[in-house]
């Protein structure tokens, strides 16, 4: 009975131009933010953080970046792992050939932009190639990337390994040093990066992505410039995603190399996005909860169970129930998460009385 | 100069025919349903797996418990399943014929796959062609199984959706083939002789050399090209199957059933991965990396088209050869120029290669021009 | 309502020896004829005769082989589509080609982009210019809402809505553009006849209160010749008539084309 809109006249068209029209949509999402800023580092293990809550929200970022691409502009790319390392590589040669910006949002706002750029690039071929052909050209850039980093020896400034490390981080003065200074930073990023997309879909850039997604020529027609949105949805699609891979390799990983941006990374991400629920924000954040809690569980459920099982075994039950929830998903709700969560919704604001 | 590049050359025609063969798996998939499967390489490895199993001597490989535990659990329920909905339609529609022998063959799967099982956690070793009679009877029942439990619930979505599907199967093939059959490296042996050939001895100094089970391979792949494209263009089926990548409502109003098509082809990309999985297994032993070898086929699928089968013929030979030659004469200069640590552009060239391509020629090789309409 | 005599002056669009073919088969041959600002303008002619090609045409969707087409006195051979919408010219298409996964609000508000002009930061942002430029176009938009009398779908996909509604959202998508030339393909096919008397109102409407420029193709005779000023006919990619609906119902050559000719 709590959850009703009645009474909530709006009289102008900013109030219902709102994010959050319904006032309690509005006092749980505010609420839910208070809670990850204050209450969860009171209460959170390191456990908690670096396995669970770090790598959801970094990889929430990933995943809001490829929605943007695929589930607002209709594009679908394979190659999200490569722009990932992207921005991870080009914001570790700032951070360790320029001492003076060792200032994190920099650092990460330089891998963003430098995997803008190389989106962009790639996303030329959009204009002459459309559907699985698109797709299967973004493996290119997954696959280029791959090697790149593993072969040039000056992006991993001649480690003999090609595995490189960061330390001594720095936001502003703020010593970015214990798993709750590194979520801290992740939360607040996500956060301004999330409203950020939001008000990005829903202004006349986000309607210009939907109508090339919708119907390309019509969009044509009216005159939008289909090389021109298809672009900017790569590069904007592409610095979320250079960030986030920012991010990973700054504060999840410490130390990485080139596997970690792989193309099962892109094939994760993507499941995100699928499973989530296409062209939703808030589903970009279900779909990566659920692929990184589902391996979580499936590691403690044998454990539970009092069954000894190898870890190869393990991996290969991974693969299997992620497939099958997958095509599980798909068969029965193709719109994700995301869309079983608004009819959840939608019953709750009629309930009890659904006639 | 001239020896060594014609030894790459047809390294890489040799190896591109395989590229072929895999891509034909996805031509064909794409042709009559509109879907672009993306479980092909987790079926060409799933295919190799069982065959190579089957041939092994198992003596010290054996698997654990838990593999057979699971491997049963998840076949069962399939099985279940698919019975299940099976039931369900011979309750609704009555003792047919049809019907009945469905349940039939139903039982007579089950049974195969029970005994295979139960044959592969014992001891010994079956000979090869009964490995791949069982193998190729196994693709069948796969392929009845996806199309029961995941396509047919799926008709009408967008191809990105059943694309997501595909994705989702090979997931779960990936996994399953190594519940199954473990993940050791396996080999399989097709008893194919092992000395090289020397070719045009007389002109080039010492020859070209050529490795026979390439060869061999190269062959089986190159008749199976042609008996598909034949069976494509040429039969009843063949004719159905085009009519469904046309227009499925429109082939449906013609009376051609669009379950059995689409498990025909199914069933049909099922064996060719069969084959495909056996030639690179007998080559590079079978693990999981054939799952990803799989992607190496895609760009051929740009370069020739989706829907052609000429496409997937002379585009895998273009990547093929390309892909050896740049290795090996284009990759040293790189190095060179630019100071890497390695080659291995072999990765990525063919995909450049096919894009670069594309941008001129966006209907791919053999493609119709297309006419947009409003 | 009689056909309407009025007089208009003025030429906004002319069409000059167009043809137009597709690898060997010829949609348009030699056309010429030209559109007067302020008409209303229709061209009929039997199924495959080259309306819908000669709509693409104008709206540079398809570029002719041969002719020219000048738009307010700028002769022009190539031309984009985009660039055809920077000009003031929109349009509706025969089969509706609306934004499915968006809601009718979104739809028209598409109608609006070329007039958007905040850049990528603003619209990061969502304030100051972006914010007053949003609201200021959901005025604009709610205007033409009003007009064609969809407020109740408002916020509904337009993929749910009945066919008429969404023919009338995609005039609104057009309309939302304040084209100059407005170009309609087949806006009433597959209505009933109080669907049909709607549009030809809103039509009418539109062409009086904002004095924009009508192009239609349309079946249906009685429509055409009562909203129309003057009518072009084609058959088989070629113009068989050219005048005033009284002109065209005279014109020997349109019967044999609508009516067959006995031998």
């Amino acid at each position: 009975m709590l959850y009703r809109e009645a009474g909530q006249f709006k009289t102008d068209y900013a109030a219902d131009q709102q994010i959050f029209p319904i006032l309690q949509d509005r006092i749980f999402v505010f609420g839910v933010i208070a809670a990850a800023f204050a209450i969860v580092p009171a209460i959170a293990s390191e456990y908690l953080y670096t396995e669970i809550l770090i790598p959801f929200l970094i990889l929430s970022l990933a995943a809001i970046g490829l929605n943007i691409l695929v589930g607002y502009c209709g594009q679908v790319s394979l190659g999200t792992g490569g722009f990932m390392a992207v921005g991870a590589y080009a914001a570790y040669n700032l951070w360790l050939r320029v001492p003076e910006a060792n200032n994190l949002v920099v650092v990460f706002l330089f891998g963003g932009l430098m995997a803008a750029a190389v989106g962009i690039l790639f996303g030329l071929p959009s204009l002459r190639i459309k559907g699985f052909y698109l797709a299967v050209a973004t493996l290119a850039s997954q696959f280029f990337l791959d090697w790149l980093f593993a072969r040039v020896k000056w992006l991993t400034n001649y480690t003999p390994s090609g595995s490189v490390a960061v330390g001594d981080l720095h936001v502003f003065g703020w010593r970015i040093d214990g798993p709750a200074d590194r979520y801290l930073l992740i939360l607040g990023m996500v956060v301004v990066a999330t409203i950020v997309a939001k008000n990005l879909v829903r202004g006349h850039i986000g309607r210009s992505w939907m109508a090339i997604r919708d119907m390309d020529i019509a969009a044509e027609i009216i005159g939008f410039r289909p090389l021109r949105t298809k672009l900017l949805a790569f590069a904007v699609s592409s610095f979320f995603i250079g960030v986030a891979g920012a991010m990973w390799g700054f504060l999840r990983l410490g130390s990485w190399e080139p596997l970690a941006f792989d193309i099962n990374r892109s094939f994760q991400i993507l499941f995100m996005v699928i499973i989530g629920g296409l062209g939703s924000l808030v589903g970009s954040f279900m779909g990566a909860a659920f692929i990184v809690l589902t391996p979580v569980l499936l590691n403690q459920l044998p454990g539970w169970l009092g069954v000894n099982m190898s870890t190869a075994m393990i991996s290969h039950l991974e693969f299997m129930v992620f497939g099958a929830m997958i095509v599980f998903f798909l068969i029965v709700e193709p719109h994700g998460l995301a869309r079983l969560w608004a009819v959840a919704k939608e019953k709750l604001r009629l309930w009890p009385f659904p006639h | 100069m001239l020896g060594p590049f014609l030894e790459t050359l047809i390294g890489g025609l040799l190896t591109g025919v395989l590229y072929s063969l895999v891509a034909l798996g996805f031509v064909l998939i794409f042709k009559a349903s509109g879907v672009f499967n993306f479980a092909q390489g987790a079926m060409v490895l799933f295919a190799a797996l069982t065959v190579a199993r089957l041939t092994d001597e198992i003596d010290g490989k054996a698997l654990g418990l838990e593999h057979f535990v699971i491997a049963a659990a998840v076949l069962g329920a399939a099985l279940a399943l698919v019975g299940w909905y099976a039931w369900r339609e011979y309750v609704a529609r009555g003792s047919g014929p049809g019907e009945r022998r469905r349940l039939a063959l139903l039982a007579a799967g089950g049974a195969l796959i029970g005994g295979v099982i139960a044959f592969a956690y014992g001891k010994g070793a079956w000979p090869l062609w009964v490995a791949l009679a069982a193998t190729a009877s196994i693709m069948g029942l796969l392929a009845y199984a996806i199309e029961r439990l995941v396509l047919r619930h799926l008709v009408n979505q967008e191809g990105i959706i059943l694309f997501m599907a595909t994705l989702g199967i090979a997931n779960f093939l990936d996994g399953f083939g190594q519940t199954l059959w473990g993940s050791d490296i396996y080999t399989i042996n097709l008893g194919l002789p092992k000395d090289p050939i020397f070719l045009f001895e007389g002109v080039f100094p010492g020859g070209l050399l050529i490795d026979p089970a390439e060869l061999f391979a190269a062959g089986i792949a190159a008749v199976l090209v042609v008996v598909l494209a034949v069976f494509f263009q040429k039969t009843r089926v063949g004719r159905a199957l085009r009519a469904v990548a046309d227009d499925h409502a429109a082939a449906q109003s013609v009376g051609i059933p669009l379950n059995t098509i689409w498990l025909i082809v199914w069933t049909v990309a099922g064996l060719v991965a069969l084959a495909a999985g056996v030639i690179w297994g007998a080559k590079l032993g079978v693990q999981f990396s054939i799952s990803l070898i799989a992607l190496k086929a895609l760009p051929v699928l740009i370069l020739g088209g989706f829907t052609s089968v000429p496409g997937a013929i002379i585009g895998g030979l273009i990547i093929g050869a390309g892909e050896k030659l740049s290795e090996i004469f284009l990759a040293p200069i790189l190095v060179q120029a630019f100071d890497l640590a390695g080659g291995g552009i072999e990765n990525w060239f063919a995909y450049m290669l096919a894009l670069i391509f594309l941008l001129f020629r966006p209907q791919g090789l053999f493609g119709e021009r297309i006419i947009e309409r409003v | 309502m009689d056909s309407r005599l009025r007089s208009f002056p003025d030429v906004l669009l002319s069409v000059e020896n167009i043809s137009l073919s597709f690898g060997g088969v010829n949609a348009l041959t030699d056309i010429s004829f030209d559109i007067a600002k302020g008409e209303v303008r229709a061209i009929i002619g039997p199924n495959g005769a080259g309306k819908s090609s000669m709509l693409n045409c104008i709206n540079g969707f398809y570029h002719p082989q041969h002719g020219a087409i000048t738009y307010k006195g700028v002769r022009r051979n190539q031309m984009k589509p985009h660039e055809a919408a920077e000009q003031g010219i929109a349009r509706t298409f025969q089969n509706i080609a609306l934004f499915r996964g968006m809601s009718t609000l979104d739809n028209i508000m598409t109608g609006r982009n070329l007039r958007m002009k905040t850049g990528l930061l603003w619209q990061a942002l969502h304030i100051g210019p972006a914010r007053r430029e949003e609201i200021e176009h959901r005025k604009a938009v709610e205007r033409i809402i009003e007009f064609l009398e969809i407020q109740h779908i408002r916020k509904a996909p337009v993929g749910t809505l009945p066919y008429g509604l969404q023919k009338r959202v995609e005039l609104g998508r057009a309309l939302a553009a304040e084209p100059e030339l407005l170009l309609l393909d087949e806006p009433m096919a597959g209505m009933n006849i109080e669907e049909k008397q709607d549009m030809c109102r809103f039509i009418l409407d539109v062409n009086d209160e904002f004095g924009t420029t009508i192009c239609l193709i349309e079946h249906d005779m009685s429509v055409v010749m009562d909203i129309s000023d003057r009518v072009v006919v084609l058959d088989y990619g070629r113009k068989i008539g050219d005048g005033t609906p009284d002109e065209i119902k005279k014109n020997e050559a349109v019967i044999t084309a609508y009516l067959g000719v006995g031998h």
